[in-house]
């Protein structure tokens, strides 16, 4: 299989340079960009399989980056920032970037980030709709609509297995509040944030086998949701 | 012997007096004993010599009235042009102030001080334009004639049978830094007269040929110079008070003299003054408010109140004491303020009055012991310069008769109904009691009617023969006087009662008024606040509108006030207003200065200077305040500046302490970050360094080691930054709290997913009831108190120790608890370790912010954060978040 080609934009030389190293050994290739400028051209003739987003770049910011990007390039942006910048964060999420990562990170957690977001790409791309999705004990049908833990089937109410949906088919996936409540309950329902964390609540009790240490839904303070979910896990 | 040292205090106040003659201009006064001496040549001469020596100086006014040789001197000077002023059609050059001081010269020359402004002119005189020269810093050269002086004024009439009317007060002369008399003999004088040359304007010829009589001259020269050589004199005594020399007189002599409404008391004014003068005494203007002349005449009052002032600008202190008998009030008050003497007026009234009603001049003289009393004439009364008599009205509403007369009637047919079953005596009774009536109900002359009335009806009616006035029995004749003096006595009683009445309630009223004013002032913190309260305080107690201007950095005003009760300002009067907080004086309508304006307008005076003006326009446009208001306003616009400066001072602490406790904040962060961050970074340095060096040579076991240590030093590193960069944001502001229903369970959730690794060998039990509903709080801030709580005990217990997280829903709200079963918190310390910078005993911690940090991101929820020892050992750390209201929640829907 061929190398993943994957765009890094970044301004600090010792992070270019740590990043080269570790993913060139777990068998990327790397192109990187020192401005969000270089960062563009670059995307337009390598044409990446995923793009890692400094959002403090010197020259543009980095929501500007990600517009420009998504108006041609439907390629997986991982966002990399700082504490201070939990609300451009949220902002560039809301812009279309696909996932984030909070400095400083961990190898292993960057490298499941850019792993689901590949997939994650290369499943739309493909546009195939999986009939059933695992993970651990954990099966959705999705023909059926049916939800089973252990094999014993779960009821949840229908806004429940609709919010449930939209997770799993971001699996490992930041997926922000704004986009749940869009998703689940529509457009004018984008503020209640409550309404996500009752339902939320709802889902964890009747999927996880301890609420407050959940395997699955796992909440992203002032961002969103995730299902867990590394690929390869299941199947 | 021992020597005298002088008095700090006073050596104090001599020092402040000498700073602020620096920063003032100097006066030089050019002073002479009559028209013609040469003051204005003497004047020109010393100026042409500062300008030889290379001093900026100007001529402000010069009268040369054409003398050639006086002309001659002013060649070469710098002339300020006059500023035309109209006034009643004619176009006078009057001296330009605002042009003097926009020139500011070193030393300007005024001609004339004693002059007279026309009314469109800043200062009624010119003197009072010389001192505003003075406060800015210029010095003046001028002039002045002997018989300008105040106290003077009616010597000099007595000499020479001339009334000058523009008068100067002798404190200014006094406030001279130099006095250079220009003495002519008065022969010389006269010479110079019959030769032309010395100016007379011609509407006075007449008046002028009296004045410069030889006798005339030679008096008022002897004045002059008498009046030099007190000053003379008075600079010893300065000389000998700043050398330390022990005063030779009694530095306590007080003189007091009574003054009253009376046109005489002008005279004994000044014979005070000049008795002071020569005894280098204080002395004092005492007037007594008797309750029963409480409403005396307004034209008494305005008298009353220009005697007062004259008294004042004379030099004295002034006092009005209130109580029924003057000679007591006046006795009293001189023993307090340890009075040597006192100067009364000789009476006037007749002697009988004396004998009936007791004589005040004589209870001073007998009750005096040791003071000496001196009793004064006064001016004959037809000299005496007596202002147009108003006509004051008898009673005080055209009722009051009415009043009079029907009581009377009521009286007389009240005692016809008695008159067959009563005694003539019994019906005497019910005229008295009408009278008795009428008293209480109007005024002095009313009643007098009513009594006069009642006599007359009883006569009439009453006593035969019947209907007529004619008395048959000539004992009534004792009845009807008997009944004149019992009404009056009762009627003046009564009246006498209200009076009393009337003037406590006056007092009552502007004492409550200023009690008010200062309590509602205390308890407020904000300033726009105050001058709310001020305005309205203000405008309730003088029936006016009140506008507050408070200056700004550079002195400039702006408007305070806002809402209703305060007045727009135009340009105009802010520039009035401008001028009294630069020259701390009041001015505006109804003063002497700037009189054009519509308000009166008063400096507003703290402890550390003026802060701002009140203005205050009164209710009924053209009515000027009376002076006991101008003072009551004086002290409401003080006690409103004090109370503004208050606030104003707390501010500026509060800013400096935050400004202090931030830098401290910054130093203890320098110093302990720059330790906490290099202790990690060695460790990082050490053992990379190690790794490079050995590479291959190190086996595989301590390599992992070494590589093992840097990650946790790394991550020892993140936390200490974390820490320190949100104690910063927290402290500066720039984080704010986003309220949002959040889920307890969820945000403990993503704590313990954080911390797994490190969490792993302590048993945590967490126990969230599933029931707990949202609270409202900052999720990402909540996360952080949640790390930190976990953190800190992962810091300071031993691995293995169990770990509980609660929460439960309480009266104010959530509280949620971390328990631990380690070694608890040092007794005593329970409050201490949520200090900034409060280490833990244990080695190797952290930088002594999580806890605080948790305390800040807590109370900036509005709850609070606390901990204590369990029973059985361990610590808790608990907290309160307030849960207000329920969140919004969908409507439950159906299973499927």
């Amino acid at each position: 299989m061929e190398k993943r080609l994957v765009l890094l934009v970044e301004d600090d030389v010792q992070m270019r340079r740590f990043l080269r190293v570790t993913l060139e050994s777990e068998g990327y290739r790397l192109v990187d960009a020192e401005t969000g400028g270089g960062g563009l051209l670059q995307a337009a003739s390598r044409n990446p399989d995923a793009v890692l987003l400094d959002l403090g770049l010197p020259d543009m910011d980095g929501i500007e980056v990600i517009r420009r990007l998504r108006e041609w390039s439907r390629a997986p942006v991982i966002i990399l920032s700082a504490r201070e910048q939990e609300h451009d964060k949220i902002r560039a999420l809301d812009a279309g970037a696909d996932d984030y990562l909070t400095k400083p990170f961990g190898v292993g957690e960057l490298l499941a980030r850019i792993r689901v977001a590949i997939r994650h790409a290369e499943m739309q791309a493909s546009g195939r709709e999986e009939s059933a999705f695992t993970a651990a004990d954990l099966r959705i049908d999705f023909s059926r609509r049916q939800v089973f833990l252990s094999d014993a089937e779960i009821h949840l109410t229908p806004l429940e297995y609709k919010l449930l949906l939209v997770l799993v088919r971001n699996a490992g996936k930041v997926v922000t509040h704004r986009q749940l409540l869009k998703e689940v309950w529509g457009a004018a329902f984008v503020e209640h944030t409550q309404y996500l964390r009752v339902y939320m609540t709802q889902l964890r009790h009747k999927l996880e086998a301890d609420p407050a240490r959940p395997r699955f839904l796992i909440n992203e303070p002032g961002v969103g949701y995730r299902f867990k979910y590394e690929p390869g896990q299941s199947k | 012997m021992e020597e005298k040292r002088p008095d700090p205090e006073a050596v104090l106040a001599q020092v402040r007096e000498d700073e602020e003659r620096q920063r003032q201009g100097k006066l030089k006064i050019f002073f002479g004993a009559a028209p013609g001496v040469g003051k204005t040549y003497a004047m020109l001469e010393a100026a042409g010599k500062r300008r030889e020596e290379g001093v900026d100086i100007v001529a402000g006014v010069v009268e040369t009235h054409g003398r050639r040789e006086t002309e001659s001197l002013l060649e070469g000077l710098e002339i300020l042009p006059r500023r035309p002023l109209y006034y009643k059609g004619k176009t006078l050059p009057e001296f330009d102030l605002d042009a003097a001081l926009a020139r500011h010269p070193s030393i300007i020359l005024v001609d004339e001080l004693a002059h007279a402004n026309v009314p469109s002119a800043r200062h009624r005189k010119r003197w009072q334009d010389v001192r505003e020269l003075l406060n800015a810093g210029i010095s003046v050269y001028t002039t002045v004639n002997v018989q300008h002086l105040e106290s003077l004024n009616d010597v000099v009439h007595q000499i020479t049978g001339v009334t000058v009317r523009e008068t100067l007060p002798d404190s200014f002369l006094e406030e001279a830094d130099e006095i250079e008399l220009v003495d002519l003999p008065p022969d010389d004088l006269l010479q110079r007269l019959k030769e032309g040359k010395v100016y007379i304007p011609d509407q006075a010829a007449k008046a002028m040929e009296n004045f410069f009589r030889k006798g005339n001259l030679i008096a008022l020269r002897e004045l002059a110079l008498r009046r030099t050589a007190e000053r003379v004199d008075e600079q010893m005594e300065h000389y000998r008070r700043d050398q330390g020399v022990q005063a030779i007189w009694p530095a306590t002599e007080r003189i007091l003299v009574c003054v009253g409404p009376n046109p005489r008391s002008i005279r004994l004014i000044r014979a005070a003054r000049r008795m002071a003068a020569g005894l280098r005494a204080e002395w004092v203007a005492v007037h007594v408010e008797a309750p029963s002349h409480v409403r005396a005449s307004e034209e008494d009052r305005r008298l009353l109140t220009e005697h007062l002032r004259l008294a004042e600008s004379l030099g004295a202190e002034t006092a009005t004491l209130t109580g029924h008998r003057v000679s007591e009030e006046i006795l009293n008050y001189a023993r307090r303020r340890n009075v040597g003497r006192i100067i009364v007026g000789k009476p006037t009234h007749p002697r009988w009055k004396d004998k009936l009603l007791g004589s005040t001049l004589d209870e001073i003289v007998r009750g005096s012991g040791d003071i000496e009393v001196y009793v004064i004439t006064g001016d004959d009364p037809e000299r005496a310069p007596r202002a147009v008599e108003k006509k004051i009205p008898l009673a005080r509403r055209p009722s009051e008769w009415l009043w009079a007369l029907s009581t009377v009637a009521a009286a007389t047919i009240l005692a016809a109904v008695m008159f067959p079953y009563f005694e003539r005596l019994e019906l005497v009774m019910v005229y008295l009691l009408g009278v008795v009536v009428v008293a209480v109900r109007t005024s002095r002359w009313p009643t007098l009617l009513a009594t006069l009335l009642s006599i007359a009806a009883f006569d009439f009616f009453m006593v035969p023969p019947y209907f007529t006035f004619a008395v048959a029995d000539g004992r009534y004749v004792v009845t009807f006087g008997v009944m004149f003096i019992v009404a009056l006595v009762i009627s003046g009683l009564t009246l006498r009662v209200r009076g009393q009445a009337e003037a406590a309630r006056d007092r009552e009223r502007k004492t409550s008024a200023l009690y008010s004013l200062s309590r509602d002032l205390t308890r407020e913190r904000k300033k726009d606040k105050l001058s709310e309260i001020a305005v309205k305080h203000i405008g309730e107690v003088f029936q006016s509108q009140v506008i507050i201007l408070v200056s700004d950095e550079r002195g400039r005003l702006a408007v305070w006030s806002t809402g209703t009760g305060t007045f727009a300002i135009d340009d105009k009067e802010m520039g009035v207003a401008q001028w009294v907080f630069e020259n701390r004086q009041a001015a505006g309508f109804g003063t002497d200065t700037l009189r054009g304006a519509k308000a009166l307008y008063l400096p507003m005076v703290a402890s550390s200077g003026p802060i701002g003006v009140v203005g205050i326009l009164p209710a009924d446009g053209n009515q000027p305040f009376e002076p006991e208001q101008v003072h009551l306003l004086e002290t409401f616009s003080n006690q409103t500046a004090m109370a503004m400066e208050r606030v104003m001072l707390a501010q500026q602490a509060q800013k400096e302490h935050l400004n202090a406790e931030t830098q401290s904040l910054r130093n203890v962060l320098l110093s302990s970050v720059s330790h906490d961050l290099r202790t990690p970074l060695t460790t990082i340095t050490g053992a990379t360094d190690a790794l490079l060096r050995k590479g291959d040579g190190l086996d595989r076991e301590k390599a992992d080691e070494l590589v093992r240590t840097i990650h946790s030093e790394a991550e020892r590193l993140n936390r200490i930054v974390r820490n320190v960069l949100n104690m910063t944001r927290l402290e500066s502001g720039a984080i704010q709290v986003r309220k949002d229903w959040q889920s307890l369970e969820e945000i403990t959730g993503v704590v313990v997913g954080r911390l797994s690794e490190r969490l792993k060998d302590r048993p945590l039990n967490l126990a969230i009831p599933g029931n707990l509903p949202l609270v409202p709080f900052d999720a990402m801030l909540m996360e952080q108190v949640l790390t930190n709580l976990f953190e800190n005990v992962l810091q300071h217990t031993p691995p293995g120790t169990p770990m509980e997280l609660s929460a439960s829903m309480q009266n104010e709200g959530v509280v949620v608890e971390l328990a631990d079963r380690g070694p608890g918190i040092p007794p005593g310390q329970e409050e201490k370790i949520f200090e900034k910078f409060a280490r833990g005993r244990s080695p190797g911690g952290g930088t002594g912010l999580g806890l605080s940090i948790c305390r800040a991101i807590v109370e900036a929820h509005g709850g609070r954060i606390w901990a204590e020892n369990r029973p059985g050992g361990g610590a808790a750390f608990r907290f309160l978040l307030p849960v207000e209201g329920t969140a919004a929640l969908p409507s439950p829907e159906e299973e499927s």
